[in-house]
């Protein structure tokens, strides 16, 4: 159990350090969508299910999404191979 | 559980905290500001479902009618579940105004956005800008560090 | 210099948390509230889910607080960003992303609406099936930008389901009791048909949001990529 708690803890902490030190900004809205779900396992451990579902649903979901749409809007969007943002294929 | 775990989620919640705030205060780009706030939302709600944990305690949700077990405190968990619904409802709206700033200044680096707001200011009132030459030279503010004039946007 | 006092001010808000955390009671809370809500809830409220009991019928007016400040929210954000233009100009997305939309389209109105309506027996409730609604609202946009959603549609059903949220709170008063006390039956507790008005709430709860969220998505997704 507490191997669990570190390794949830440390994986949460690692992507947190991440958004701030990345320079692609997709990778770090990335980052921010790992950290909502650590946060959400930390709460399954604690016993506390519906706060869980709340995060996992509007942190890692909802969140990620405005965010990414946001950086779409700003003209953000830059892949790590090739030149533009090419988001018009599935 | 025993109490080394929870030494190690406090440290994890504080941690997170301390990350989120660094970000707001250290980052010079606008969107990295708005992320950091969301790290550290996710601190502070941890920190408060932390304090409501008993030790073997099951969660608040009745199962089985005929048997009464330990359950942990539901009063923070319905704090945290409007705590963070309200997150996601400021994160919305500072995006909102990211996309704006970014459409009148052109730029979403901090500094040169403030000084072109303040530029923008100083027109309106009619007064020199401050950074032009005709001001004494001890009025005047120091100029921008070289690499952010130099870079224009550049991600922090 | 900004990265000294930020340095400073950092340290001293992690010893003054960890000095504050030292001294909870950790594993063992007071819990004088939750003791007395966990004995009464089963018998005052009839919802199996206590957090569902607390954020509706104990702590109702709070709820109504987050709603408006949701709504304040996604109303400045729509205020700010401009009039919704007609659908972007890209080209439509291809096979693989068309015909999953279509696909989850149905099972994410599915599992929205199961959520939502089991609020009071399992862990979820309005704010995660709504979330989940907006999501299935929001997904044949990304597939087909060509497309919009009715935003006068959206926000007829935001304001409705709003407005009958207060509109069951104030039935309360009617029956001389407090504002949001919960009506009608308690049943027989976990079934889906108990709780009293619980279940009517959360659903009015579930469409505002899947509404207001559906409708800010669709906003921030509509075009000018390159502004």
């Amino acid at each position: 159990m507490i191997w669990i708690a570190l390794t949830v803890v440390a994986l949460t902490l690692g992507a947190a350090l991440l958004v701030l030190l990345l320079d692609n900004l997709l990778a770090a809205v990335a980052a921010a969508s790992v950290v909502s779900l650590g946060v959400s396992v930390m709460f399954v451990i604690l016993q506390a299910p519906d706060v869980a579902m709340t995060e996992a649903a509007v942190g890692a979901g909802l969140s990620s999404l405005i965010l990414a749409l946001a950086l779409r809007r700003l003209g953000l969007i830059r892949l790590a191979v090739g030149g533009d943002a090419g988001n018009d294929d599935a | 559980m025993t109490t080394s775990i929870g030494v190690i989620f406090f440290i994890g919640a504080i941690g997170l905290s301390a990350i989120g705030i660094a970000g707001i205060l250290l980052s010079n780009h606008l969107f990295r500001m708005v992320l950091a706030l969301a790290i550290a939302e996710a601190g502070a709600n941890l920190l408060l479902i932390l304090a409501g944990y008993r030790w073997d305690a099951v969660a608040p949700i009745v199962t089985d009618p005929r048997t009464a077990h330990a359950m942990v405190d539901p009063v923070p968990q319905a704090m945290v579940l409007t705590a963070i619904v309200i997150g996601v409802g400021v994160q919305a709206l500072a995006l909102t105004l990211v996309i704006r700033t970014r459409q009148r200044y052109g730029t979403l680096d901090m500094r040169m956005a403030r000084q072109r707001m303040q530029d923008d200011l100083d027109a309106a009132a009619g007064v020199t800008p401050s950074r032009s030459l005709e001001q004494p030279a001890g009025a005047r503010p120091l100029p921008l560090p070289v690499e952010a004039a130099e870079a224009g946007v550049r991600h922090d | 210099m900004r990265s000294l006092a930020t340095l400073l001010f950092l340290g001293g808000l992690v010893f003054l948390l960890t000095i504050l955390t030292g001294a909870l009671p950790f594993g063992e809370p007071p819990m004088l509230v939750g003791d007395a809500i966990q004995k009464a809830a089963a018998d005052e409220v009839g919802a199996a889910n206590f957090v569902t009991a607390v954020v509706l019928a104990y702590r109702g007016l709070d709820t109504l607080g987050e709603l408006s400040i949701l709504f304040a929210a996604a109303t400045a954000g729509g205020l700010v960003l401009g009039s919704a233009q007609g659908g972007s100009n890209r080209r439509p997305a291809g096979f693989i992303m068309r015909a999953g939309t279509d696909l989850l389209f149905p099972l994410l109105l599915v599992v929205g609406l199961y959520i939502v309506m089991h609020g009071h027996l399992t862990p979820g409730g309005g704010f995660q099936g709504g979330v989940v609604l907006a999501a299935a609202f929001f997904l044949p946009l990304l597939a087909r930008p060509s497309e919009t959603l009715s935003h006068a549609w959206l926000s007829l059903v935001e304001g409705l389901a709003g407005t009958a949220f207060i509109a069951i709170g104030a039935l309360a008063l009617l029956d001389d009791k407090a504002f949001l006390t919960p009506l009608l039956n308690k049943g027989v507790l976990g079934e889906l048909v108990s709780g009293g008005s619980l279940p009517l709430l959360y659903l009015a709860v579930g469409l505002k949001v899947g509404a207001e969220l559906a409708s800010l998505l669709s906003r921030l997704a509509s075009d000018e990529a390159t502004s």
